[in-house]
């Protein structure tokens, strides 16, 4: 029999470390080794969030400018913004690309989902490529879509005019609701797989067994849905429309990939309007006050979900 | 997740007829799998077509090539700094899915399993930090990476990109080390095993597919990362793929759509190589931040 290791493992000698220094104390306490723990990632995260939401904030009240620190100046900015016709045009454009890009992406999203839970030959194989447009990068896939929606040699303008349904090529991206439609219409295409495979994940999670008994019962596959599906998925249903209205609401790549906010500040949003007054614009005072505009918007997104969430513990009974 | 599939399926398919079966599902099916991958088909297409036939739809159909070039791919390798981008992107990419890994195993462990006090709420706080969106983040981000002075270097995207991906693999991961039982890491205590040495030889061996799942999804979180790197670096050969083909291959108003395409493929080539290793792995990594 071989002798036990005893350098190995300390725990098997006898004697107990004599005494211990402010090391051995920090690492042996459940506290102190949380705080360890703990301590790389949230120095991360203190230093390169926390510290910059809070910069963000003051920034928003100062007139700092590239190359030149500013000065506090109070609500000036959001002064400045309030007559600025520009800003309010693109809150409009970023309730409209939210609202109608979310609906579509919840829509159609369900009805894909509701598709792949059936009985389907490939089943994996088709989960698999579905999610494709969610994992390759956003700007690449969004040139694919500046090439699809070209002024001259769009396909989709060359498919139709071969159909004969019209007789010159769609100005997708040069008129502004086009432009509108335009990036929505790229928005869904990238949004759908997402919201799909996690509502499939949802729905997979529902016994068969209630839509059978349903079904019994000489429930229609629509009272089916609405009455057994549909609430049961209602949980999932919230947290993943908040986590995609949340991205869509503060979407960038797209814009700046398709239209740069233009035909005429057409299809502008408030992070495309930020980027482009701070950065290229040189004005990181303004461009911070707007990116602070959005804060309101995506604290009302986290509650709805919160209270979405609550709904479901109180519908379960409490806990 | 994916072997409960059998038996959670829509019920009494069994009742519906063939014609029925195919308006109702293959019919739409095949339309979502022909929009959700036309786009990818179109950028392939072009990236191989020849000049000559890439906006002549007269005496070509647009839909197929004939004779495919490998030009583009060429003076996108040879004729412009493309390399250096994938280069540039795959060592910030690494890197910060390097640190995040490592952070968040240690983080997500105190969390769930040290339980030291106020865990609950810096849990809760991690996860709040996931919903703070870069592009709120990057004007400021900006300023300090100037203060700082790393302005312009692969360091600015290496120390910024783990504020989203550490929140991110802190919670997926702290979801998996919940699943591993505790009387595992009791029995190691009561051999005398330190923290770390659990930590290390019983709970990460388990929790491996969360690791990978962790790590592949930061991975692309990284190499998909495009407002920090455009803010961030402005010198042609620190750029990463994504702004490298947006800024530097679009000059004026000539767009040659052959290299452009051929720079989104190739760039969206290691990603999708990796997707495709581990499927299993980025569904059960999006749904599971999704459900818990």
């Amino acid at each position: 029999m071989p002798e036990p290791d005893l350098a190995e493992n300390p725990r098997m000698q006898d004697d107990p470390p004599p005494r211990k220094g402010g090391w051995a104390r920090l690492s042996e306490s459940r506290n102190g080794l949380g705080f360890l723990f703990m301590l790389p990632a949230v120095a991360f995260l203190l230093f390169f969030l926390t510290y910059p939401l809070g910069l963000g904030v003051w920034l928003g009240f100062t007139d700092t400018r590239i190359g030149r620190s500013g000065i506090f100046i109070g609500l000036e900015n959001y002064i400045w913004l309030f007559d600025d016709p520009v800003f309010w045009l693109s809150v409009f454009n970023t309730m409209i690309y939210t609202l109608v890009a979310s609906v579509a992406k919840f829509g159609l999203g369900l009805w894909l989902a509701l598709i792949l839970n059936r009985h389907l030959p490939f089943k994996n194989f088709f989960r698999a490529i579905i999610l494709l447009p969610w994992v390759v990068p956003t700007v690449l896939s969004a040139m694919a879509f500046w090439w699809i929606f070209d002024s001259q040699f769009s396909i989709i303008s060359w498919s139709l005019m071969q159909l004969g349904l019209i007789d010159r090529p769609i100005n997708f991206l040069g008129e502004p609701w086009n432009a509108r439609w335009s990036v929505i219409a790229a928005n869904v295409w990238r949004g759908i797989p997402f919201v799909a495979i996690s509502l499939l994940a949802g729905l997979q999670t529902i016994p068969q067994s209630l839509n059978e008994a349903a079904a019994i019962d000489g429930a229609t596959p629509w009272q089916r849905f609405t009455k057994v599906t549909l609430p049961l998925l209602t949980p999932i249903i919230a947290v993943v429309m908040t986590f995609s209205v949340l991205f869509t609401f503060t979407d960038f790549q797209l814009i700046y990939v398709l239209t740069r906010g233009g035909p005429v500040n057409a299809t502008h949003l408030m992070a495309t309007l930020s980027f482009q007054r701070a950065i290229p614009g040189g004005q990181l005072g303004e461009g911070a006050a707007i990116a602070v505009a959005m804060i309101p918007f995506l604290l009302a997104a986290i509650l709805f979900s919160f209270f979405g969430l609550q709904r479901r513990k109180w519908q379960q009974g409490r806990d | 997740m994916a072997d409960k599939t059998e038996d959670h399926s829509a019920p009494l398919e069994q009742f519906e007829t063939l014609p029925r079966r195919i308006l109702v599902v293959y019919l739409p099916l095949a339309v979502f799998v022909f929009v959700l991958l036309f786009p990818f088909y179109w950028m392939t297409i072009t990236a191989v077509k020849p000049d000559s036939q890439l906006t002549d739809y007269q005496n070509h159909s647009p839909f197929w090539v004939v004779g495919p070039t490998l030009d583009h791919m060429r003076f996108l390798l040879f004729e412009t700094s493309y390399p250096a981008w994938m280069w540039n992107t795959m060592i910030v990419s690494v890197a910060s899915t390097v640190i995040a890994l490592f952070t968040s195993v240690l983080a997500a462990y105190a969390i769930e399993r040290l339980r030291f006090t106020g865990a609950r709420i810096t849990g809760l706080l991690i996860f709040l930090a996931y919903l703070v969106p870069p592009s709120i983040l990057f004007i400021p981000l900006a300023y300090i990476v100037f203060q700082v002075g790393i302005f312009d270097s692969r360091l600015a995207l290496i120390l910024t990109y783990p504020t989203f991906l550490i929140p991110f693999c802190t919670w997926l991961l702290m979801g998996y080390f919940r699943s591993i039982p505790y009387e595992l890491e009791e029995s190691a205590l009561v051999d005398g095993a330190s923290r770390w040495q659990i930590l290390t030889k019983v709970v990460l061996p388990l929790a491996v597919p969360g690791l990978i799942s962790a790590g592949i999804f930061a991975f692309t979180l990284s190499w998909n990362e495009f407002i920090y790197a455009l803010t961030f670096i402005s010198s042609s050969e620190n750029k990463t793929v994504p702004v490298g083909v947006l800024t530097e291959l679009v000059r004026g108003d000539i767009y040659e759509w052959g290299a452009l395409m051929s720079g989104a493929l190739l760039g969206s080539l290691p990603v999708v190589i990796l997707y495709s290793f581990f499927v299993d792995y980025y569904v059960s990594s999006m749904t599971g931040a999704v459900k818990e």
